[in-house]
């Protein structure tokens, strides 16, 4: 079978080229660089801001809204480059590095775990003795080792950061990488601009840095975008694995429909009509109620006047471990719907009080 | 006659006055009012446009010189510095004319308990006791006591007397004098004075960009101030003079000191609040290496600053932090040392007479 | 009803119990703004709502300036709109539904609580668990931690799938209760008592002059973290803002606040109130012999005020708190006369406001020039 014929081939083909790209939050350079490289056939124009965020803008069809020469609705996309990692905090004098994390590190997945520098040095992640070795370790007890016998040998210096050793592998036809989160969503936005026909919307490709840290990139793409409405696509839990926390997501089941998460309550008008433009289109979703973690749309959701926001997740296992999983079924899932959105009309969510303008009438 | 660099640069001399009336000036978050004076006088006719917003942000600029030829204006670098210290505040007068107080900014409360402090817009002293040794049970001696127990005592006796000496909402410091040690000063309020007299020392030369000085409110409650000033200023790059907490006294583990008092000024890459930028960061070392001037990259342990809500200020700011290394802060007596501050200064105004937008590019 | 209710003919406590009548959850209020636009809209002169799904309105000064006058000084009043309640996160084997919150619950006080299921019509339901005999030792005796707990609304399964889905909101079913005297019981008097408060005030302030506009912004989503404010004040321009929101009163088991069920409002000092708001309030307090008490609030006062304070180029901006017991449960409680107190306080400096007071926010605080 050659790779072609294999369901979802051009999925396989972005994760590939962008899992095993070094970019913790902070430093994305090279996923910017490969995503601009995708993304220039297909889009109007691109600008990086202050932050990094790469900004592709996808003009809707001329005359603009129903072509009544109005501006059409922004809709702006994010998606985040940044995948979590750890930072040097200390050298010790035998040559082990102490660190700190990027991001939501949970230490029970580290020990043993390699990780990957800037310049291509791998390191370990080994811990102290403990008392009770069944707890996870806290970040104090662990340490990296680059293979180096005293602090002299040790080319990393306090302030670099390190990201999962990349590799993606396969497993029942499903992928396995340490950064599904979030360059599933990257993978996500690039086929959907790759699809996207100019209609009555004008789409604002974001791909925003710093999202694990505190949705910081799209805090000022948002504030430099000023859209009308505002999506992101990113990675959200699953509860059908042994004793799973409760949640109602399942791999393979579709397209996740975000209500709410720890840091936001999605837009309800916008969340209706994904439901509706899904069972339109018999896309399958799933909706979403997460109790912990958030998005950019929570950034989003606030910038400026507020935005109408939502999301679109990928039901993962193992989020935020080295080996986290998806099924490309709900990615296919979450680009149609992401298209089907898109190239209709979302008139109806914007209201008559968009940008103040309803200061001079009655609601 | 002022110290020199190894490979010769002049360091100048340092405003010990200035850092003095600084230090000994009170002002806990939302009382900067008394630190916002001493630096009107001191930055006078150094800045222009100074003027203050509503909620107590200090601004002044000082214009390219020479200006950009035609073309693309010179850019506009924020440089920042908090005025607020962290302290208490009064929440409640007793009957019995003792004060009940709430902290302000993130204080440790062991660092209270038997510290004569100032109350109020007048100074009153007081000092804040603890029940006598020989009455503490043994265990009780182990626990650290809790901000909500403790008293300020200013010598009344009475609800009535204290009522009309001090009000629910004044603020309360420490009382600590500045001193001059010989290579070290120990003071209060360095965090972040030491900035603020770092960023007056920086007025005294022309720059080939702009720039706009920001004294700021309520870092200590929030990093609010300046998400405002950033919002107002709007600048093209910002940098943030700090002073920060040092772990470089004797410990058992061979860990991170975060950074070391006299080992130069701290260039942050990564705190809590802020993951600098990358661009400046760089600009910063590469000044420091080619002058020789002394330097260390504060470890990306916890903290946070002013940064951390400038760089996020509009469409984003990039941003940079250089602090001072200081130890005990957030407490009555902090360590700073002279060859800290003198190196902080030189780097910074060259790190300013280097910048131009090339920097700024990606 | 008191003379001034009814002078007024607004009935403070038929107010009461139609604003908390209304659902109105975290994310969830277009149901509060549509009770709003009922009892504000005839007292502004317009009213919209923003992205966030903020209300907002206008009232133009009174008498109107002159023509060619300066542009009349602009005072926002504001109270968020929306409660805590919970959400559907997953309907279970024969029709249970399992539930977070929406909003900071106290996990003790959820088991057995009659609530209302919003799905495709409401649905009655009750908090249930398994019951105590049969929980095992590490249970016995405990608060029962989320996953024990469920929403049983006594329907089968199939019409129970049909009627509800996840994401569904739930609001605790509790009318408006009343205690004696003038203290009242309830869900969502957090920030309820403070509509009531802000709707007397308009009462009264449309009967009086006032030179300054008056912008009011009722939010959504305070009780998830502050997020409406900013949004709203983003367009706005106003010179300063007072905010409306409630705070603990003495109960059982808290005795270390400024303020009691009958004491009045509390009006908010420290970093978060400009000083200059802060002390105007109390004057004015003091002038109208309004009981009240000042509230000091070291750092977040954990209002919208916090957020005003600090968005865009910054908002000087008060706090005055309504009293009320047992925040953040289904029966908490307030006296009407701090209600008709905190209007009062609100209408007084409304229609003191003007534009020596936006001077004096600048000039007074700091002594040097205003930008």
């Amino acid at each position: 079978m050659t790779p072609d014929s294999k369901p979802h081939a051009d999925f396989r083909d972005l994760l590939e080229a962008l899992c095993h790209v070094w970019g913790p939050s902070g430093h994305e350079d090279r996923v910017r660089a490969l995503l601009l490289e995708l993304i220039a056939p297909h889009v109007d124009e691109t600008r990086v801001d202050a932050l990094g965020n790469l900004i592709a803008v996808r003009h809707a069809a001329a005359g603009g809204a129903k072509g009544t020469g109005v501006e059409a609705p922004r809709i702006m996309v994010a998606a985040h480059m940044d995948e979590i990692g750890v930072v040097v905090t200390h050298v010790d004098q035998d040559g082990f590095l102490r660190f700190g994390p990027v991001g939501g590190i949970l230490t029970g997945n580290l020990i043993g775990t390699r990780v990957t520098f800037e310049d291509g040095t791998v390191g370990v992640i080994g811990a102290e003795k403990r008392a009770d070795q069944a707890k996870a370790p806290t970040l104090d007890e662990l340490f990296i080792d680059v293979g180096a016998d005293d602090a002299a040998a040790v080319t990393q210096r306090v302030g670099d950061m390190a990201a999962f050793h990349h590799r993606l592998d396969w497993s029942g036809g499903r992928p396995i990488a340490p950064n599904h989160d979030d360059r599933i969503g990257c993978v996500m936005l690039v086929a959907a601009l790759r699809r996207f026909k100019p209609g009555p919307n004008t789409l604002v490709a974001v791909f925003s840095t710093q999202e694990e840290v505190g949705t910081r990139g799209a805090e000022t793409a948002a504030y430099g975008v000023a859209p009308q409405l505002a999506i992101a696509l990113d990675i959200t839990g699953a509860g059908d694995t042994p004793k799973a926390p409760p949640l109602a997501l399942k791999l393979g089941a579709g397209a996740a429909v975000k209500v709410k998460d720890g840091g936001m309550i999605a837009s309800p008008a916008l969340r209706r009509l994904m439901e509706e433009r899904a069972q339109a289109a018999g896309i399958p979703y799933q909706l979403e109620v997460l109790t912990g973690g958030t998005t950019d749309a929570r950034a989003m959701q606030t910038s400026r006047a507020g935005v109408p926001a939502g999301a679109i997740s990928v039901p993962t296992r193992y989020g935020h471990s080295p080996s986290q999983v998806i099924d490309l079924a709900d990615v296919q899932a979450g680009v149609d719907l992401l298209l089907a959105l898109l190239e209709g009309d979302v008139s109806g969510l914007l209201g008559s009080g968009l940008t103040g303008s309803g200061m001079t009438g009655a609601g | 006659m002022s110290p020199k660099t190894d490979n010769g640069l002049d360091l100048g001399p340092l405003d010990l006055d200035l850092l003095r009336r600084l230090s000994e000036a009170r002002g806990v978050s939302g009382d900067e009012g008394r630190v916002r004076r001493i630096l009107v006088d001191a930055v006078g006719g150094r800045l222009e446009r100074l003027h203050a917003d509503g909620m107590g942000n200090l601004y002044g600029s000082r214009a390219a010189k020479p200006a950009a030829a035609a073309g693309r204006p010179a850019p506009r670098v924020m440089l920042a510095a908090h005025m607020d210290e962290v302290g208490l505040m009064v929440t409640q007068v007793g009957r019995d004319g003792l004060l009940a107080v709430d902290a302000v900014g993130g204080l440790d409360a062991r660092v209270l308990a038997g510290q004569p402090v100032l109350v109020g817009p007048e100074g009153l002293p007081g000092v804040i006791g603890l029940k006598p040794v020989h009455l503490s049970a043994p265990g009780e001696r182990e626990q650290p006591p809790k901000i909500k127990d403790l008293r300020v005592d200013i010598g009344v006796d009475s609800g009535e007397a204290a009522d009309r000496l001090v009000n629910v909402g004044d603020g309360v410091t420490f009382a600590t004098d500045f001193q001059d040690l010989g290579p070290t000063l120990l003071g209060k309020a360095f965090d972040d004075r030491g900035g603020c007299a770092v960023l007056c020392a920086l007025l005294d030369q022309d720059y080939p960009v702009t720039l706009e000085a920001v004294f700021t409110v309520q870092e200590e409650v929030g990093l609010r101030g300046a998400q405002v000033a950033a919002h107002r200023l709007a600048p093209d790059c910002a940098i943030v003079l700090e002073c920060g907490t040092t772990d470089d006294t004797p410990k058992e583990r061979d860990d991170t000191p975060v950074m070391r008092l006299g080992a130069g000024p701290a260039i942050t890459v990564m705190d809590r609040s802020l993951i600098a930028d990358r661009r400046l960061v760089a600009h910063l070392v590469a000044t420091a290496d080619d002058l020789g001037i002394p330097y260390q990259i504060r470890a990306p342990k916890g903290g946070g600053t002013d940064g951390g809500r400038i760089h996020l200020s509009r469409a984003g700011v990039p941003t940079a932090v250089v602090s001072m290394p200081c130890r005990y802060l957030h407490a009555p007596a902090s360590l700073l040392a002279k060859s800290d501050m003198r190196h902080t200064i030189a780097l910074l105004r060259a790190a300013l007479q280097r910048l131009s937008w090339k920097d700024l590019e990606r | 009803m008191t003379p001034t209710d009814r002078d007024r003919g607004r009935d403070l406590d038929a107010l009461l119990e139609a604003l908390t009548a209304v659902p109105g959850l975290s994310g969830h209020e277009s149901d509060m703004a549509d009770c709003l636009t009922e009892q504000l809209g005839p007292l502004v002169d317009s009213h919209w709502r923003d992205p966030m799904g903020n209300w907002l309105g206008r009232r133009a000064p009174r008498p109107a300036p002159a023509a060619g006058a300066a542009p009349a000084p602009r005072l926002l009043l504001s109270a968020h709109m929306d409660a805590i309640g919970f959400m559907v996160t997953a309907v279970e084997d024969g029709g249970f539904l399992r539930f977070t919150g929406l909003g900071g619950w106290d996990p003790r006080l959820l088991l057995a609580q009659p609530v209302t299921v919003l799905g495709a019509r409401p649905l009655p339901g009750v908090v249930g668990s398994r019951p105590p005999h049969v929980l095992g030792p590490e249970l016995s005796g405990k608060v029962l931690p989320p996953d024990e707990l469920f929403i049983d609304v006594g329907l089968p399964e199939a019409e129970v799938r049909a009627a509800v889905r996840v994401g569904d909101v739930i609001a605790p079913r509790r009318p408006l209760q009343r205690l004696q005297g003038r203290r009242r019981a309830g869900r969502a008097l957090d920030n309820r008592a403070s509509l009531a408060a802000l709707i007397l005030a308009m009462d009264l302030l449309a009967r009086r002059e006032h030179q300054a506009e008056i912008l009011l912004l009722a939010t959504v989503q305070e009780e998830v973290g502050l997020r409406g404010a900013r949004p709203g004040v983003w367009e706005l321009v106003a010179d300063a803002a007072v905010v409306l929101d409630v705070t603990f009163a003495v109960q059982t088991g808290v005795s270390d606040v400024p303020g009691s069920l009958g004491g009045g409002p509390l009006i908010g000092v420290g970093p978060n109130m400009h000083p200059v708001i802060e002390r105007r309030l109390r004057q004015l307090a003091a002038a109208a012999e309004l009981k009240h008490g000042r509230e000091p609030l070291a750092g977040p006062s954990g209002t919208d005020a916090w957020a005003f304070q600090v968005a865009a180029a910054g908002l000087p901006t008060g706090l005055i708190s309504v009293p009320i017991r047992y925040m953040h449960s289904p029966v908490e409680t307030v006296d009407l006369a701090d209600i008709e107190r905190a209007g009062r306080l609100l209408a007084e400096f409304a229609a003191a406001f003007d534009a020596a007071l936006v001077d004096d926010l600048v000039g007074e605080l700091h002594g040097v020039t205003e930008d």
